[in-house]
């Protein structure tokens, strides 16, 4: 341990304390004596590699899971009885990178869901208060409509909103962050600095370490299930958290482009996009060279999203072409696309990118499943193989090529993805958010794999805001409102690129 | 690959080499049901000295023949993450309508007046089967309909259409193909044992080694991962709802020909036993889980059960109650001995 839990100043109130948390899970020890102490008004940032047991001390925070040894408690008071929900809810709220909005109900409903008064139930009143609620909260929805037509960033202000006038002083927000656009983070932390001045607390989980300095006082690190340090974020390094969350020095090393030799004009062009029309973009012209990685940044209404889905079949364009090595592809095809030598990281592994009761090798496999034998045979060898290749090539910690993929930490998931989308040596390789809500280490690994196919020649588009991601591309293309907007080379600096995403032109 | 086993897996006894120990796993989740099967045999024993006689065990697996082909058509179908209600009418109704096609149109044998070729019968009975299954395809698939309601609507239709084509009454005047596949012994194992038994081990080795098999896993369990992974999925979700009418349509005739007629109400109540053999047998009823020998092996359990009441000269008036607390009991053993929480 590098240092002991920080010590609060005398008087100053305390709004959630866990001490000496253990918490095992059969033989593993998911929690081994940890603390932690979110002072009033503070925004506390809870950081760790996946498997570091942020997810476990967030369940016995909310008191879904009770802890082995130890004691939690808010404001000065014990924590309540787990089977006494109310009194948990008034103390403590979690908004959930997965959403707990009822889809189908009306915003109304959902923000007064199982308490909506004695008796009958009165649906203007429960209008006017939903109304009042989010109006002194400055949120402007239709409180009649279905929570299922809100954006991702109305649907969490609506679950914080809840929580508020549940009489939660303390919220947890996993990922907050993870599938909001720029100007939407921004617009999240200007409230969230709002209400911390009314005395809400926050702990605050994220992969994005600028967020954390960006809006956090206090951090602490856990890893492998201990508590590592807690510190005030001014008085940290960058390079000094990531050394405390992989628990080496060094900190982030990931591979940039100028490493890698020029992709000359000679190089032959992989991927040729001509005149292309589909959802939300428009008339998007753009070649890829082999060994050359191109990289699409934009808001998450660029269209950058659908461009790169497009490109691989997922959707189907209404107007222009995609060759692959001068073959025109049949649009709205993925077996096309793959028989072309495509190969896609969608934009969500738990939507479209993974079948988790399946193994690692079945996963792996999937694009491939045709090449492992005659007539459609999936010989037994073949597909172990490619598993036990996968986990060697990717740096996947499994037991086994025949474990199923829901076992897998989130990191190694999205390594599995990858192994499925390099499994048929494509020529072209598309990467939608290939690192989002992945560890620093799984990133490293996987933009590492990313440099590797470039270097032997592979194109390669990612998509992506993480600015991590893009040092590896050779051009940075950004995307504004459906069409290209400008163009960088491998020598972008932060502010342009930033700016350039966000819409601001000078 | 040996420093990466993590403390569950390294607790189990160290197999030979690492990477034959999942293939293990999985045949060990499999074999699930074959102790409650023999303890089954054992008590049969015990209670009956006819129980164990090669003539009753035969019996049992013909009377099972044309559930386990049911169960089959269900099992590919629930794995594909769909539901086919309409099965247990395609049962009695492929049968009747192909029988129908091929008789003379004389009261007895009820005919439509057609009377085509009696060696038409079976490639009509199937052909029905394989529409009906393309039918619920086109409306769970194409208009996009929800396949709980499509195949329960087409369970009631097909229903009515075996009633009216047969008039409400039995038909007993069976083409002779029929007649064959039901009393044919083949190696001193009834025809139908055989068909169903085939049935099963060309659908576990489809299902275990072939792309098209395990691409039903891959769409049960994410259909959204399977189409990004270039599974066509509307065409493979098609042709095993076709098939399981095919299944459905043969099971018709393998009953029929056992029977020696169909009744007007034969496979009525059946997709409930069908259900039950399946889910006991690990399938999920949210796709993606379970094998066909697991199923079988329901199959096997409930069809044991039977046999031994019947031997016990249990009250026929009580059959119905004490199945259905059998299949309840089943159905907690299986989650008991898999484990796994049932869906």
């Amino acid at each position: 341990m590098m240092s002991a839990q920080a010590q609060p100043a005398a008087g100053v109130r305390l709004a959630a304390v866990a001490r000496d948390v253990t918490k095992r899970f059969g033989r593993t020890v998911a929690l081994d004596d940890v603390g932690i102490e979110i002072r009033d008004g503070e925004s506390h940032a809870l950081v760790g590699r996946n498997g570091a047991g942020k997810s476990t001390l967030v369940s016995i925070l909310t008191g879904l899971q009770a802890a082995d040894s130890g004691e939690v408690s808010f404001f000065g008071e014990p924590a309540p009885a787990l089977s006494d929900r109310e009194a948990w809810r008034r103390n403590v709220a979690c908004v959930y990178q997965r959403s707990t909005i009822m889809p189908a109900l009306s915003v109304a409903e959902n923000l007064f869901i199982n308490r909506q008064g004695k008796g009958l139930i009165s649906w203007p009143k429960l209008r006017r208060q939903a109304n009042e609620l989010l109006e002194s909260f400055g949120v402007d929805v239709d409180v009649t409509k279905p929570a299922s037509d809100l954006t991702v960033e109305q649907r969490q202000l609506v679950e914080i909103a809840r929580a508020l006038s549940v009489g939660a002083k303390f919220i947890i927000l996993d990922e907050p962050t993870a599938q909001l656009d720029g100007p939407a983070i921004e617009r999240l932390f200007d409230r969230l600095r709002a209400l911390q001045d009314n005395g809400i607390a926050f702990m605050f989980i994220s992969h994005h370490l600028e967020e954390i300095y960006e809006v956090c006082q206090t951090v602490t690190v856990f890893r492998d299930a201990r508590h590592i340090l807690t510190a005030p974020v001014a008085e940290l390094g960058r390079a000094e958290l990531v050394d405390a969350m992989t628990g080496e020095p060094g900190g982030l090393s990931v591979p940039g482009a100028a490493d890698r030799p020029d992709v000359g004009e000679d190089s032959e062009v992989a991927l040729s996009v001509e005149n292309l029309t589909g959802d939300s973009f428009r008339d998007v012209t753009l070649r890829v060279r082999k060994g050359e990685v191109i990289g699409l940044a934009g808001s998450a209404s660029s269209g950058k999203h659908q461009l790169a889905e497009t490109v691989y079949g997922l959707r189907k364009a209404s107007a222009g072409t995609i060759r692959v090595s001068g073959e025109k592809l049949k649009p709205g095809s993925v077996l096309d696309a793959l028989r072309h030598g495509i190969g896609c990281v969608p934009r969500d592994r738990h939507h479209q990118g993974l079948v988790l009761g399946l193994s690692v090798a079945e996963n792996a496999a999937m694009t491939v499943m045709n090449r492992l034998g005659p007539a459609g045979l999936v010989a037994p060898g073949r597909l172990a193989q490619v598993g036990r290749t996968a986990i060697e090539s990717y740096d996947i910690v499994t037991s086994g090529a025949g474990q199923p993929v829901s076992d897998l930490s989130g990191g190694n998931q999205q390594k599995v993805v990858m192994a499925r989308a390099l499994a048929g040596d494509p020529d072209v390789l598309v990467l939608i958010n290939p690192t989002a809500g992945v560890d620093v280490k799984s990133k490293e690994s996987l933009l590492g794999v990313v440099d590797r196919v470039a270097r032997a020649g592979t194109a390669v588009i990612v998509v992506s805001d993480e600015l991590d991601d893009l040092r590896v591309c050779d051009r940075v293309l950004v995307m504004f409102h459906g069409q290209v907007a400008a163009q960088f080379g491998r020598d972008w600096s932060e502010q342009e690129l930033v700016a350039s995403i966000e819409g601001v032109t000078e | 690959m040996t420093k990466t086993l993590s403390p569950e897996t390294a607790t189990t006894p160290a197999p030979a080499s690492g990477r034959r120990q999942p293939i293990r796993f999985a045949r060990f989740r499999d074999l699930a049901l074959v102790p409650a099967i023999i303890v089954l045999i054992i008590i049969g024993a015990i209670v009956s000295p006819t129980f164990l006689t090669i003539g009753n065990l035969t019996d049992v697996l013909q009377q099972q023949s044309a559930l386990a082909l049911l169960v089959l058509a269900e099992a590919m179908i629930l794995i594909a993450g769909k539901f086919d209600l309409s099965l247990e009418s395609t049962i009695g109704f492929a049968p009747v309508l192909a029988i129908a096609l091929v008789v003379p149109a004389t009261d007895q044998a009820h005919g439509l007046g057609t009377e085509w070729p009696q060696w038409m019968a079976i490639p009509l009975c199937l052909l029905i089967g394989a529409a009906i299954g393309g039918l619920n395809g086109l409306l769970i698939l194409k208009f996009q309909l929800s396949a709980f309601i499509v195949t329960l609507g087409m369970l009631i239709t097909v229903r009515g259409l075996h009633v009216g084509v047969s008039g409400g009454s039995s038909l007993f005047q069976l083409p002779p193909s029929f007649m064959y596949l039901g009393f044919e012994k083949w190696g001193g194992l009834a025809a139908s044992v055989w068909i169903a038994l085939i049935a099963f081990v060309i659908g576990i080795i489809v299902l275990s080694y072939f792309r098209q098999g395990r691409s039903l896993y891959a769409i049960g369990g994410n259909v959204d991962a399977a189409k990004a992974a270039g599974i066509r999925t509307n065409a493979v979700v098609w042709t095993v709802l076709v098939l399981g009418g095919v299944l459905a349509a043969l099971a018709g005739i393998l009953e029929t020909g056992r029977l020696g007629a169909i009744g007007a109400n034969m496979g009525e109540g059946m997709i409930f036993t069908v259900f039950a053999a399946a889910v006991i047998g690990g399938i999920s009823l949210n796709g993606g889980k379970g094998t066909l020998f697991g199923a079988l092996c329901g199959v096997l359990m409930l069809g044991l059960i039977q046999n031994l009441l019947t031997l016990m000269s249990v009250d026929g008036h009580w059959f119905g109650a004490i199945n259905g607390v059998i299949i309840l009991i089943a159905l907690v053993l299986s989650r008991l001995t898999t484990g796994k929480a049932q869906e």
